[in-house]
């Protein structure tokens, strides 16, 4: 029966040490220990939640930056093109302009060629004619001094003109 | 395979004890003729072991028991009487008086008696009715006995760990534990998750969290104190009704003081009955309020009184069967035995912490 009879004085010292022990430990070791522990988890939390945040933002920069990427090389490509175009382009203008200037270089040489060639046909006409006359002139009184020699010479003309 | 080599464990040690017995059953023949054995009464050894104590006993020496005093606090008719318990010669039996001012007094199996004036014929100063139950008056004993010494010393560990613990938290800038904290702070965490939300509730669990790790920490240390065999640990405290009915009062007082309109609704009439139900429930549950924390008292006691019962009834084997042959299966079962109430010392700890946290969750509860 003593086994489970309760002692006033152990339930008195009971009470009163648990009172304490739990004042104590509530105020001085329960409180800080939890909040590390709530602080500690929360932090960690956070810092998960941030490491995701920074994964997803991760992904989005790459994208973008692959994104970033290809309209670059679409613009490379357009410049590209555009440059070769401007290229042919320019040579063609150029090749047309040259051709033209030729062309034009090239008739007004004819035209001066034809003008030269013109006068200096006349010139050789004019002088041919006075150098006819003068020859002529000498013939004509060398063979006059002569009367067998006028005679020779109508002979040789008759002869010619029978040969035609 | 785990199971087969348990098996054959299991056989290994029912076959030892039986060959132990056995042959400690022949010794035990050849022994009786020739020695006379001083009659041994077992039931007192443990009563005496598992009780409390005016003295706290460390070991016998050349037949003189060498123990510590304990100072004894006495609240009297005439105020507080204080004297240290070496003036009682370490008899129990009641024949030696302490004389304080005017007043008497004898002990007299574990409890303060007021002394008689003259011994009676067993030199006893106490008169006994025809049951041999002290007729005396008791005195209010608010000595420090054994297991009360025991209590403020698991007290001075508690604080010295728990403040260590708390301090090291203090001293890292990013909240780790360092030290006995790092041991410690799995089973707060554990307190936390697996007994205090799961059945008092997110939001309300915070305010029961110190007195559910106080009470936890309080029970587990005093169990293990209880199981370490030598001085200044071994007593019986947490294996003690008074102890067990203190924790389970509290837990009652908690339960009733926090009690929401719903848990009184749920003793007093049974929401979802028809009214003859409402009636016959509300006994039953009022009976129920009461019973709950007795349950909780009375598992502890029961438990860990059971466990120092079973370790000092398997060294009794020794005296009861009068031979040394006995001692291997006596210290095999011992170890066995301890082995086994290390883990329920834990169980238990944590199924009173479960339970206060579950009543005060009902408590708590809502009406939905």
């Amino acid at each position: 029966m003593d086994l489970v009879t309760p002692d006033i004085g152990l339930i008195f010292w009971t009470t009163l040490s648990f009172l304490i022990l739990l004042f104590i430990l509530g105020k001085f070791a329960w409180k800080p220990i939890l909040n590390s522990v709530n602080d500690r988890e929360t932090s960690i939390l956070k810092a998960l939640k941030e490491a995701e945040n920074a994964r997803e933002e991760m992904k989005n920069l790459t994208a973008n930056n692959e994104r970033i990427l290809k309209d670059a090389r679409i613009e490379r490509e357009a410049m590209i093109k555009e440059a070769r175009d401007i290229k042919v382009k320019m040579i063609s203008d150029a090749k047309e302009e040259a051709k033209i200037t030729a062309d034009a270089i090239i008739s007004q040489a004819q035209e001066a060629i034809k003008n030269e060639k013109k006068s200096a046909m006349a010139d050789l006409k004019s002088q041919m004619a006075s150098l006819s006359i003068e020859i002529a002139e000498k013939v004509v009184k060398e063979e006059l001094s002569n009367k067998d020699k006028q005679l020779k010479l109508v002979e040789d003309m008759l002869n010619d003109s029978t040969l035609n | 395979m785990g199971t087969i080599n348990y098996n054959h464990i299991k056989k290994l040690i029912l076959g030892l004890f039986f060959v132990f017995a056995f042959s400690s059953l022949i010794a035990q023949e050849h022994q009786e003729e020739t020695i006379k054995v001083e009659e041994f009464n077992i039931t007192e050894m443990i009563m005496h072991h598992i009780g409390d104590s005016h003295n706290f006993h460390i070991l016998d020496w050349n037949g003189h028991p060498l123990s510590i005093s304990l100072p004894i606090i006495l609240w009297t008719d005439n105020g507080l009487v204080t004297f240290m318990s070496n003036e009682f010669h370490h008899d129990e039996k009641g024949t030696v008086v302490v004389e304080k001012g005017n007043q008497r007094f004898t002990l007299f199996h574990g409890k303060i008696y007021y002394a008689n004036d003259t011994k009676n014929s067993n030199g006893e100063y106490i008169t006994l009715d025809y049951e041999n139950h002290p007729k005396n008056l008791k005195v209010i004993d608010l000595s420090i006995t054994k297991n009360v010494f025991s209590m403020f010393l698991s007290i001075i560990v508690l604080i010295i760990l728990f403040l260590a613990a708390a301090r090291s938290y203090k001293k890292s800038n990013n909240n780790m534990p360092s030290g006995i904290a790092k041991f410690i702070e799995p089973i707060i965490i554990f307190i936390r998750d697996e007994v205090a939300i799961p059945n008092i509730g997110e939001h309300k669990y915070r305010k029961y969290m110190p007195f559910l790790l106080t009470i936890f920490f309080f029970i587990w240390l005093n169990n293990i104190f209880g199981l370490i065999p030598f001085f200044p640990f071994s007593s019986n405290l947490s294996g003690n009704i008074g102890f067990t009915f203190t924790l389970a009062l509290l837990t009652f007082i908690i339960t009733t003081v926090v009690a929401k309109k719903n848990y009184w609704k749920h003793i007093f009439w049974m929401p979802g009955l028809p009214v003859p139900m409402k009636i016959f429930l509300a006994p039953i549950e009022f009976i129920g309020m009461f019973v709950k924390p007795i349950a909780l008292m009375i598992r502890l006691f029961a438990n860990i009184t059971a466990g120092h019962v079973i370790v000092l009834s398997l060294i009794s084997l020794i005296f009861i069967l009068k031979t040394v042959w006995i001692s291997p299966a006596s210290v095999i079962f011992t170890v066995f035995i301890s082995v086994i109430e290390i883990l329920v010392v834990a169980i238990q700890a944590y199924i009173f912490t479960m339970l206060s946290a579950l009543y005060f969750g009902q408590a708590l509860e809502e009406e939905h």
